[in-house]
């Protein structure tokens, strides 16, 4: 993570300097929510695992993982009780840096009026490795260049995150590939390691604001066991990933590979449904949208996700550039991993596998790189 | 402040150009019209319609932007059909720059197509502000039908008080038409500057830059020295929509205007 262009400044390793261990996220959920935080965690819904808020750790979804293959998602029960023994969820930290939709102003007459845009103080629990990694990416894009938005910078300051260094991780990961995992090292206020045997969770510290609310709960300064154990959930982790991507020099070959075979191959699997881009995590593609009253007095103009899958994303004088389903399924590969770095000094892609869990026909990045390389 | 809340301007003036384009006066209703290079673009919002993209393609005192606006879709139709006092907004202005001042001491070549010739009238001006800095200035103009020619009147201007050598080519001729008819590259042959001491400034739909470039640097022109304005879908205008990426390119931020040694490349790959 890129502490010079993130909104927060972290302090890694606050007032709090030992890693602690407690043994029940209770006081943990009780001490952010008193904090005046809403406290969204992972819960079971739709059968998934979706982020919504919560009022009790009772309600994070213990004993529950997920088996994750390209276009395969299913809930399955843990013989054991971990709390946070599933991989990446179809949400991630996102919706709530960069909102599905917001209100941008209104125009009466001659006037415009800036909407205030809503900042709610969060707290997110069980934040990945790589979803911090996105964080990290999408303030380049909000934050590191000559516009930056002040609506997103309050939303980011707004969020406390309690990250969750991976234990199980799922099929389609490959954060390992892309250097974003699985254990958190920047970018949170709290981190925890869950711990088996007994079950416990080490937390580390980020921030002072994380400090703060490691005294306010009942904890203990972790043993050198504790530490050991939690570096070798992490250690495990890294050696489980479901996949692997070699991205060495990709900058180079992909966007030079234009005219590989391979495009028309997976745009004859590709359904330009668009999942990919609206479950990952950095894609930042946006439209607008207007709205007038009845009267016609007051308009309202919104901006809301996009995806470059759709046709009028690239219309200019009434047709698309990119017509054609290889045109825009190249787009967006070669935008992820390679013109990214162009834009945005940083890759992309943080390897979370939404994408390639959440295709319906089972695309995945990692296979098509591998081939076009 | 959000970098895309517009603030408000007032029609000080409208001119109806062609059938279907309109030049307007924009100034602000308070505040100052922060200044502009040629070849900038400012992002112009019609209330409750949408907002575009629209080149800037002049500077009318005190304080206001001039826009060429052909009505082509809702938004662009909506500002056509303003009236003088009419409030839009507008931010920006956006974009990279033509560096018309790198051209001194050479021959100019001007290639327009279309509605290019718009913001291309900015580099006119500059031109003409320095006339004595820059060699030979050839302006070559395409547009589809005699009646689709743009500022005909400033073009005699031009013509006659500036020693610009301005040629002129339809795609489709009226009876009263005598001028050549065909595609803008033909007229390269009409017009005189010594190739390998010349600059250009080429606006105009992708496959008429394509062509003219091409051409151009076939005739020893250096392609760092042949410069685009590039046009892409455009939603924000300050890099985050995602919408005008030409590859590696964020054309609201690296664009419009690019280096023809720069942009050949990608525009020669299909749907990039």
């Amino acid at each position: 993570m890129e502490g010079d262009i993130s909104p927060i400044v972290w302090s890694v390793r606050g007032t709090v300097e030992m890693d602690v261990v407690v043994w029940s996220l209770e006081p943990l959920v009780a001490a952010l929510r008193s904090a005046g935080y809403s406290v969204v965690g992972p819960t079971v819904k739709d059968g998934a695992v979706r982020l919504a808020e919560i009022s009790s750790a009772a309600e994070l979804p213990a004993g529950t993982g997920d088996a994750q293959e390209p276009g395969h998602y299913r809930l399955t029960e843990r013989d054991d009780d971990l709390v946070f023994g599933f991989a990446a969820s179809p949400d991630s930290a996102k919706r709530f840096t960069q909102p599905p939709r917001q209100t941008l102003f209104r125009m009466r007459d001659r006037e415009i009026e800036e909407v205030e845009p809503e900042a709610p103080r969060v707290a997110l629990l069980g934040v990945r490795a790589c979803d911090l990694a996105a964080m990290a990416v999408q303030d380049r894009v909000f934050l590191g260049g000559r516009h930056p938005d002040p609506a997103y910078r309050r939303r980011r300051e707004a969020l406390f995150l309690v990250a969750v260094n991976c234990a199980v991780p799922g099929g389609t990961c490959f954060c390992v590939s892309m250097g974003t995992g699985p254990k958190a090292t920047a970018g949170f206020d709290l981190a925890l390691t869950e711990l088996a045997a007994p079950h416990r969770f080490l937390i580390e510290t980020g921030s002072e604001r994380g400090a703060e609310i490691v005294t306010a709960i009942p904890h203990q300064a972790a043993t050198g066991d504790d530490v050991a154990a939690a570096e070798e959930v992490s250690r495990t982790a890294a050696g489980r990933m479901g996949r692997t991507v070699d991205t060495a020099g990709v900058q180079e070959w992909l966007p030079a590979a234009h005219d590989h075979p391979r495009w028309d191959d997976v745009a004859s699997r590709c359904l330009a449904c668009t999942n990919c881009t609206m479950v990952c995590p950095t894609c930042f593609c946006s439209t607008v949208e207007d709205v007038t009253d009845l009267s016609g007095e007051v308009a309202e103009r919104s901006e809301r996700w996009d995806s470059c899958f759709t046709l009028d994303f690239s219309e200019v004088g009434g047709a698309p550039v990119r017509g054609s389903q290889r045109g825009r399924y190249r787009q967006w590969l070669t935008h992820k991993f390679a013109t990214w770095f162009d834009q945005f000094g940083t890759s992309g892609c943080v390897g979370c596998g939404r994408c390639i869990t959440w295709c319906p026909t089972g695309i995945d990045v990692t296979e098509e790189l591998s081939c076009i390389r | 402040m959000h970098p895309m809340t517009p603030a408000p301007y007032r029609v000080r003036s409208r001119r109806p150009d062609r059938a279907d384009t309109v030049t307007l006066t924009l100034e602000p209703l308070g505040g100052p019209c922060p200044p502009f290079l040629p070849g900038q673009f400012t992002m112009i919002y019609a209330r409750g319609v949408g907002e575009i993209p629209v080149s800037i393609s002049g500077r009318a005192r005190p304080g206001a932007y001039v826009h060429t606006i052909r009505a082509v879709g809702a938004v662009s139709r909506a500002l056509c059909r303003t009236r003088r006092g009419d409030v839009v907004g507008v931010r920006g202005p956006y974009g990279t720059a033509w560096d018309v001042s790198a051209a001194a001491g050479l021959d100019v070549v001007v290639a327009a197509g279309g509605l290019g010739l718009a913001p291309l009238r900015t580099v006119i001006g500059e031109l003409i502000a320095h006339r004595s800095r820059y060699g030979r200035i050839g302006l070559i103009v395409g547009t589809r039908t005699p009646l689709t020619l743009l500022y005909p009147r400033e073009l005699a201007r031009w013509r006659d008080a500036h020693d610009i050598d301005v040629q002129v080519i339809v795609d489709h001729p009226d009876q009263a038409w005598k001028g050549p008819v065909g595609l803008v590259t033909r007229l390269l042959d009409r017009i005189v500057f010594e190739p390998r001491r010349s600059a250009a400034f080429v606006c105009g739909p992708d496959v008429m830059m394509r062509a003219v470039a091409a051409d151009l640097v076939r005739r020893g022109v250096p392609a760092g020295r042949v410069v685009l304005s590039l046009e892409r879908n455009m939603k924000c205008g300050v890099g985050r929509c995602g919408h005008c990426q030409l590859g590696p390119l964020l054309l609201c931020l690296d664009g419009p205007v690019v280096s023809y040694e720069r942009a050949a490349g990608l525009l020669a790959v299909k749907e990039l």
